[in-house]
């Protein structure tokens, strides 16, 4: 099978960790990436951080305010929040939105799990919650929310799931981080920081309400690339 | 999770727990119009029932359809089956169709125990003889946590037909798993022999346990075992050991009433109680098919394994 | 090897260096059927009677083995077993006679039935056939059999049972023990008191419980020997017990026997060595009847052969053709395969934990059952049976070999042992049958 058609969406979910797991979140680091595989605490691996809490607190703050300038003051507007992190992300926006402008934006979460075309290449995932705000998603500007967008697989889920429950005006999508490397075409509307990354490299997003501290971090690999294994099981 | 769901003696904790986790959220996705998933699509389900049991195998059939699932009901009646073909040829036709998972109803103990060794797909225990019902026992304990908010902790009283319940064993196993106090109810002639070393308190006395049960599930009492003098007469069974409206005013205010079907009232329950506000039959229903798709989406919606596994023929 | 039991008057055999009973290393010559000489090892010469020498050493000599209780399924289903499959079976585990039980198809409850059993066991030539008659008429329990003609016929029956289903009625059964003192018969019961084990499928108590399976109470079985015993004491007839299996039959074997009743018993080595735990795995190939026991069950079970309560191991050898155990426990038929490698569980659980020595081997597992069964010629004594003039019917043992069991190559036409994949103590390395080699090298000859 072609090393791209397995490769993931990183920074969907815990991918293949255990129930419950509240390590740090990577992108391209699920097991099945010819590059980093999965990261353990230091181990053969070199984290820098590239985003202080600072940053980030700016950079939502700054996300925020292209929101409100792009939809005529967040008409309308509903935040969904993909899990784990997109969700406190969307909270956040939600609350500088509030702040901003007094506007109260409807705010859930919506888990494309069931809706992967990967579904079949690693052990089941835990379902996420979905929870569609009150006032649904018909007619509205529904804006997904992710802490890393990277193979685009995810928000194509995300979009067929999005789908089951209505029918919006339109849909963009908000990312704190674009690492790039797409293997669809789907871009993002807001993006918080470009991050050029290799293959090998993964991104780590922190967030106090997960992780219990605000940070992104890049990964790498310590030595040579690791051969491109199957799916690491 | 294992790669069968065999029986609930097996099942870890997190296990079960994903298990309800899982089906909470399929319940929530129940409740939109749009009730289809595409997570199984393109995986066969076969529903194999050697005995009837039209509302199980119709939970599961609705639980891998709204999966997107292809289901195939392969009944032993006017089937191949009922010609004297033994379980391990028509195992063999099911492999050879491709069978993803089976599901399978079968009156021998045991029975899917002996198929899970004979096909490469993972296979449902859907009730096999008097041995165990797991996702019955995992639906009611879904049931009682939706209403009561916990398991750990609570005193749940099984009453009835004990040595012959498949649903009572089930229970017995997953409920002591979640850290329930489970108290069985029945007359000794339906105790198991060897009882004592369940994890369970028996008691012979309904009216004793029920002022301390969070949850009464009451057991259908089959037709065989009226003739076959493990109780003198229904009429006698029934004034102690059936649960009425009497009996179940002396329950705690949030006690729940379950029963998994078909009930015979009047014998073990009367209407009054089976369709009280405590009662959860109908519910139960309802969760069946959430925890049916809950058990077919942690077994067939991972890493296709087919081609790793040994079969053993 | 064709018909004919006895052996040319010029084969001789010259065991060197062999250890009778696992005693010191002796020579033995056989000759004329018999334990012809003995003498220190390496002192005998072969040269002077044209004796063939076995090098023996190395290995025990045991008096050959006696099965009380085989099931040779033949006639009526060849294809789980023959009477020539079986008898090589046999012969192979170190037997050189096997008691074949009636519960054939047509049933051997006539003579003409005991009669074809019996000359097919002479004609397969590898172990003597004394066929076991039916105590009732195609084993229904309501009428007796005619067992004097069975007695009297060619096959000389001494032996009956139903095996496979109990004498349950206590009228028939104080009956059949009386009509058989005539002929010094012996009534073999399968002690199943048939109520309490309606639909039963495995030992009744936790397992049970927990696996969802019908419970066969030991209460059934020690009822009926409990029963059995009084009434053999009251009419001072022979019973003997098959495939005891429970502690408290044990106990009341123990007690029957120190009334001075004429009671004997048998036990299975899978009775010795497994347990309900097993049938966990829903595989019928542990499946049986009666059915495993507890560990506790176990226990008793080997102390009473060791001090004797229980007289005889016996394997009721039940060979199934795959159809009857590859399926679902309840369809399954019971019984496992017993002859190959009951000498090794007997090594394993009852010499390796020191209960029986060797002599005892021979005793339980030769003389005790021949005795019951009413072999002629029986040696007085276990030491007798190794000395001149005494039967040249013996087994060979290699006590230090190791082997794994693979039912794919036994002699038996079945494939149900339970102990596939197990690592054995001790093997068959030769048996002679009054003085003929049937087995060499550990191969039918």
């Amino acid at each position: 099978m072609a090393d791209a058609a397995r490769r993931n969406d990183g920074p969907v979910d815990d991918l293949g960790a255990p129930l419950g797991d509240a390590g740090s979140r990577t992108s391209g680091a699920d097991g099945e990436d010819a590059g980093p595989g999965r990261p353990g605490p230091g181990a053969g691996r070199v984290s820098r951080t590239v985003l202080a809490a600072a940053d980030i607190a700016r950079i939502v703050s700054r996300m925020a305010h292209q929101i409100l300038e792009k939809t005529s003051g967040g008409a309308d507007v509903v935040l969904l929040g993909i899990p784990t992190r997109g969700v406190p992300l969307a909270a956040r926006l939600a609350a500088r939105i509030h702040d901003v402008e007094g506007v109260a934006v409807p705010t859930g979460s919506l888990d494309p799990t069931m809706y992967r075309d990967d579904l079949r290449l690693r052990a089941v995932r835990p379902l996420r919650v979905t929870d569609i705000p009150d006032g649904g998603v018909d007619g509205r500007v529904v804006i997904l929310v992710d802490d890393v967008l990277y193979s685009g697989r995810t928000v194509r889920a995300a979009l067929d799931a999005l789908a089951e429950y209505g029918r919006p005006r339109a849909v963009q999508l908000a990312v704190l981080v674009d690492r790039g490397h797409r293997e669809l075409p789907i871009r993002a509307d807001y993006v918080g920081k470009n991050m050029p990354t290799s293959r090998r490299e993964s991104v780590a997003v922190r967030l106090t309400e997960t992780d219990g501290a605000d940070a992104v971090l890049i990964v790498s690999p310590d030595g040579p690339a690791a051969p491109a294994a199957g799916a690491g099981r | 999770m294992n790669r069968h769901l065999l029986s609930t003696a097996d099942l870890r904790r997190e296990d079960a727990l994903l298990v309800l986790d899982t089906a909470e959220q399929m319940a929530r996705l129940s409740d939109r119009a749009v009730k289809k998933l595409p997570t199984l699509r393109g995986r066969t389900v076969v529903n194999l029932f050697f005995e009837d049991s039209t509302r199980t195998r119709t939970s599961f059939e609705l639980a891998a359809k709204r999966l997107s699932a292809d289901v195939i009901n392969f009944s032993a009646k006017g089937s191949s089956v009922s010609k004297g073909e033994s379980l391990k040829d028509t195992a063999l036709t099911l492999e050879a169709m491709g069978a993803d998972a089976v599901v399978c109803r079968h009156p021998a103990s045991g029975a899917p125990h002996r198929l899970a060794g004979w096909v490469r797909g993972s296979v449902l225990n859907a009730g096999d003889g008097t041995h165990e019902h797991p996702t019955q026992a995992l639906l009611d304990a879904f049931t009682i946590r939706r209403r009561l908010g916990r398991l750990d902790g609570l005193a749940v009283t099984i009453v009835g037909d004990v040595l012959h319940s498949r649903v009572a064993r089930s229970n017995v196993w997953l409920l002591h798993t979640l850290g329930v106090k489970v108290t069985l109810v029945a007359p000794p002639t339906l105790v198991p022999h060897g009882v004592s070393a369940w994890p369970v308190d028996v008691s012979y006395d309904l009216d004793a346990v029920l002022p301390a049960s969070d949850v009464v599930m009451m057991l259908r009492v089959q037709q065989e075992r009226m003739s076959a003098a493990f109780f003198p007469t229904e009429r006698e069974y029934s004034r102690r050991y059936g649960l009425d409206a009497d009996r179940a005013a002396t329950l705690p205010e949030h006690a729940l009433v379950m029963h998994p079907g078909p009930m015979v009232r009047g014998m073990e329950i009367s209407s009054e109680v089976a369709d009280s506000a405590r009662s959860t039959v109908v519910e139960q229903v309802a969760n069946g098919v959430s925890v049916r798709m809950a058990c077919l989406y942690l077994l067939l919606g991972g890493a296709y394994e087919r081609d790793e596994r040994e079969v053993t023929r | 090897m064709t018909s004919g039991q006895v052996p040319g008057p010029a084969e001789a055999w010259l065991l060197r260096a062999v250890r009778p009973l696992g005693g010191e290393r002796a020579d033995l010559l056989l000759a004329g059927g018999r334990i012809a000489r003995t003498g220190a090892a390496g002192t005998l010469d072969a040269t002077e009677t044209g004796a063939q020498v076995l090098d023996a050493d190395g290995l025990y000599a045991l008096p050959g083995f006696v099965d009380l209780h085989t099931h040779l399924r033949e006639p009526g289903r060849e294809d789980a077993e023959t009477v020539e499959s079986g008898t090589r079976a046999a012969a192979l585990g170190g037997y050189t006679t096997v008691f074949a039980m009636a519960n054939t198809h047509p049933v051997a409850d006539t003579a003409g039935v005991v009669e074809q059993v019996w000359r097919l066991g002479r004609d397969a030539g590898h172990c003597e056939v004394r066929p076991v008659g039916a105590v009732t008429e195609g084993l229904a329990g309501k009428r007796l059999a005619e067992l004097g003609a069975m007695a009297t016929s060619a096959a000389a029956v001494r032996v009956f049972s139903d095996d496979g289903h109990c004498v349950a009625d206590a009228l028939l059964m104080r009956r059949a023990l009386e009509y058989v003192k005539a002929f010094d018969g012996v009534i073999a019961q399968h002690a199943e008191e048939p109520r309490l084990t309606e639909g039963a499928q495995m030992n009744e108590g936790t397992c049970s419980a927990r696996l969802g399976m019908a419970g066969w109470p030991a209460v059934a079985e020690e009822a009926i020997i409990a029963r059995d015993a009084l009434l053999a004491g009251h009419v001072g007839s022979r019973l003997h017990v098959c495939h005891v299996s429970t502690a408290g039959s044990v106990e009341i074997i123990r007690w029957a026997k120190s009334k001075g009743w004429r009671v004997t018993a048998e036990v299975t080595p899978h009775h010795l060595l497994l347990t309900d735990e097993l049938a966990a795995t829903y595989d019928p190939v542990y499946k049986v009847n009666p059915p495993l026991r507890t560990a506790e069950d176990v226990e008793a079970l080997r102390a009473g052969l060791a001090d004797g309560t229980i007289d005889a191991v016996a394997t009721d050898h039940a060979p199934h053709a795959p159809q009857d155990k590859e399926t679902e426990w309840s369809a399954a038929r019971p019984g496992m395969l017993g002859l190959q490698t009951a000498l090794s569980i007997v090594i394993d659980t009852m010499v390796t934990t020191g209960l029986l020595d060797w002599a005892g081997v021979a005793e339980r597992m030769a003389l005790a059952p021949a005795r019951i069964g009413g072999l002629p010629d029986v040696p007085v004594d276990v030491r007798s049976s190794m000395g001149v003039g005494a039967a040249a019917t013996l087994t060979l043992v290699d006590p230090e070999a190791r082997w794994v069991v693979d039912p794919a190559r036994f002699a038996s036409r079945s494939r149900n042992s339970p102990y596939r994949g197990m690592t054995m103590p001790g093997q068959v390395h030769a048996t002679f049958l009054a003085g003929r080699p049937t087995v060499l090298d550990g191969k039918i000859v």
